[in-house]
């Protein structure tokens, strides 16, 4: 029983979704649509995709039972390990998926966009894999923030282009993968990186991301012998959330929470909380909650995690917190951050900064009902963070050697 | 007013219509309005006021340019309204192309009022098809807005039908497949694209993306109702930089010779 959370028209999700784009894509969204349901109907399809994940990204991941972390915050909280998959994330699983029907289709060039680089760099992993020519487009301040990032998009194979226009970040770089696809859609296929975007990406993407929540309730299940009490996933454009809510959708005492980046606090201008401010729109293609000034200006988002940093959301999302199916919270940066190393002193687990917004979530969860079972998806590890984290909290600078002289 | 009735008299004088575009606020407010009447003075038969957008995705760099530097000058939509009064005051028809947000945003119904009070003749809407529609479609033709959407040469001829259907005005086709922008040759799918159309419609056909010649203009003016022409008239002010006067010069000049051009055809 999915009627509550599936389109009733097809890529719509009650007055969000739908295909705001020019009609120069029309026919390769409906296109890429066929292609996609064939593919997801067509076992040969399925069975290659499974194998994939299997063999070369390591999936399904651990559900990890997180003990010492449970004892500090009072409810029993379980990490599903997507910070373990190859490429150090969940994009992993949606860029395989799309990689593969790209194939499929005959086509031989896929374009991505990226804000921090884990999906330019898993979209370049998936292209030398399949063999695919790739172009990532990567916003100029993003490159120079993330300049080891576009080093291993380089060293896979990968053109990294540098957009220069706007505000030379996560959406621009968007725009201008977009400005791409509209002259090169006879061969080329976007690998849109979270589950926004016109139709089919928000569903597309949901069901290449869904084993999350699929194989988190399995193993729950056979763990604990129920289901966990909550959900809890960080949300930018999505699709980590919606992988691991799509698992537990029907499963109406389960409770599905979103944690939004709050940046410095979602009473100041610097933050990235869309569903928080509940602004309907517009955005690179689909109607929903958008960052957005009064004359309908997409308006800079922030946050400390570039995987975060983005003005929109997922069209799903926002129709989940609109039926009050699943909840939303705003997260701040220092939220993050304290869990951050909470996680990384009490479990030795890094996490990426996106994915310590939902353990900080998680911790919020835990106080509000001790007790209980969160299950937490830890999206990705914080390799990639190590930059912000030495300047958030001062680290790096070994201890001088006391004992230096006095042998 | 219409964009048909430019397109009819245009027909009359069996000849190619030719459609101008700045974006509003560019590079200022009032600049923008001089611009736009100087083109009028110099042979556009329909102007397009372009509403500053913060996400273009159909537009190559030097319209971005031109909306970011307009943006950033601080343009709102009410002095896109009010740039369109001032150029409809010309009896020209005018035209507003805009992403569908800053409408939105405004509220469809009263954006359709208010840009009817101010004389504009409708919207052209390059990020919105009609199956998205319903709300702008049942706006215009409650205030007799002109809608035009967009062809492009990928468009199967089910959806040539059913978008030159939902058409008011004219039909704009994308020549190219591509974002706006001056090319050095005319695209060879904006033919086909035109005849494949005019198949389905009794509409005019105006063909943008890529003119920026008199001769340009002669060529697609051969198979087309009208040549739709940007970027040209952007790069002319950009050039000329902080001298307006030459930055007028130029644009009147670049008119006159597009307008000699949809003559010659």
């Amino acid at each position: 029983m999915s009627t509550q959370t599936e389109p009733a028209t097809e890529g719509r999700f009650g007055r969000f979704g739908g295909r705001m784009m020019p009609e120069a894509l029309m026919a390769a969204l409906d296109e890429l649509t066929v292609a996609w349901r064939e593919a997801m109907a067509d076992p040969a399809f399925t069975g290659e995709f499974q194998r994939m994940l299997r063999e070369y990204a390591g999936v399904p991941s651990l559900l990890y039972d997180a003990t010492k972390l449970s004892e500090v915050a009072g409810a029993r909280i379980l990490l599903k390990r997507e910070d373990l998959n190859h490429t150090g994330a969940h994009k992993i699983r949606n860029v395989l998926g799309q990689a593969l029907l790209t194939r499929r289709m005959g086509k031989t060039r896929v374009i991505a966009e990226t804000g921090a680089g884990q999906h330019g760099v898993a979209s370049a992993t998936a292209a030398a894999y399949l063999g695919l020519d790739c172009v990532v487009y990567m916003g100029e301040v993003d490159t120079q923030r993330q300049a080891l990032n576009v080093a291993r998009m380089h060293l896979l194979g990968a053109e990294v282009v540098s957009v220069k226009s706007g505000s030379r970040t996560l959406k621009d770089a968007i725009n201008e993968a977009i400005r791409d696809w509209v002259a090169t859609v006879d061969h080329t296929a976007y690998l849109f990186g979270t589950a926004a975007g016109p139709h089919p990406f928000p569903s597309m993407v949901r069901d290449f991301c869904r084993g999350i929540g699929d194989e988190a309730r399995a193993q729950c299940l056979e763990l604990t012998g129920a289901l966990p009490d909550a959900a809890v996933a960080c949300v930018g454009g999505g699709s980590n959330a919606i992988g691991l809510f799509a698992g537990f959708l029907d499963d109406g005492a389960v409770d599905l929470v979103g944690c939004e980046a709050a940046g410095d606090g979602v009473d100041t201008m610097r933050h990235a909380a869309t569903i928080y401010a509940h602004q309907f729109g517009v955005l690179h293609g689909a109607r929903t909650f958008v960052l957005q000034d009064e004359d309908g200006q997409t308006v800079e988002s922030h946050s400390i995690s570039a995987g975060l940093d983005y003005p929109g959301v997922g069209p799903q999302h926002a129709y989940l917190s609109e039926t009050g199916r699943a909840t939303y919270r705003p997260v701040t940066d220092k939220q993050a951050m304290d869990a951050f190393a909470l996680l990384s002193r009490t479990e030795g687990i890094i996490p990426a900064i996106e994915s310590a917004h939902a353990v900080a979530g998680a911790l919020q969860l835990a106080r509000e009902r001790p007790g209980s079972t969160i299950l937490v998806n830890l999206s990705g590890r914080g390799d990639k963070d190590m930059g912000t984290a030495i300047d958030w909290f001062g680290l790096g600078e070994a201890r001088p050697d006391d004992d230096a002289g006095s042998a | 007013m219409s964009t048909a009735t430019a397109f009819e008299k245009a027909r009359a004088d069996e000849r190619a219509a030719l459609v101008g575009y700045l974006p509003a606020g560019f590079p200022d407010v009032a600049g923008g309005i001089e611009a736009m009447t100087a083109m009028v003075d110099a042979g556009c038969d329909v102007i397009e006021v372009g509403l500053p957008y913060s996400d273009p995705v159909m537009d190559g760099p030097t319209i971005q340019a031109a909306a970011q530097m307009a943006l950033e000058g601080g343009v709102r939509i009410t002095d896109v309204l009010r740039t369109v009064e001032a150029v409809a005051a010309t009896g020209t028809p005018t035209v507003v192309m805009t992403y569908w947000n800053p409408v939105l945003r405004y509220g469809v119904d009263r954006f359709a009022r208010d840009l009817a009070t101010a004389g504009g003749a409708g919207l052209i809407t390059p990020d919105l098809v009609p199956d998205e529609a319903d709300d702008w479609v049942a706006a215009a033709d409650e205030h007799g807005l002109d809608k035009v959407f967009l062809v492009a040469p990928s468009s199967t001829d089910d959806r040539l039908r059913r978008t030159t259907q939902a058409c008011r005005g004219f039909v704009y086709a994308t020549a190219v497949m591509g974002v706006t922008g001056a090319r050095e040759s005319t695209s060879s799918l904006a033919g086909p694209l035109v005849e494949r159309t005019r198949a389905v419609t009794e509409l005019p056909v105006g063909v943008g993306l890529g003119v920026s010649t008199g001769d340009q203009a002669a060529e697609v003016a051969r198979f087309a109702d009208g040549v739709i022409v940007g970027s040209a008239f952007v790069r002319r002010v950009l050039d000329a930089g902080s001298d307006r006067a030459a930055g007028l010069a130029a644009l009147s000049a670049l008119t006159r010779d597009l307008a000699e051009g949809v003559r010659r055809a």
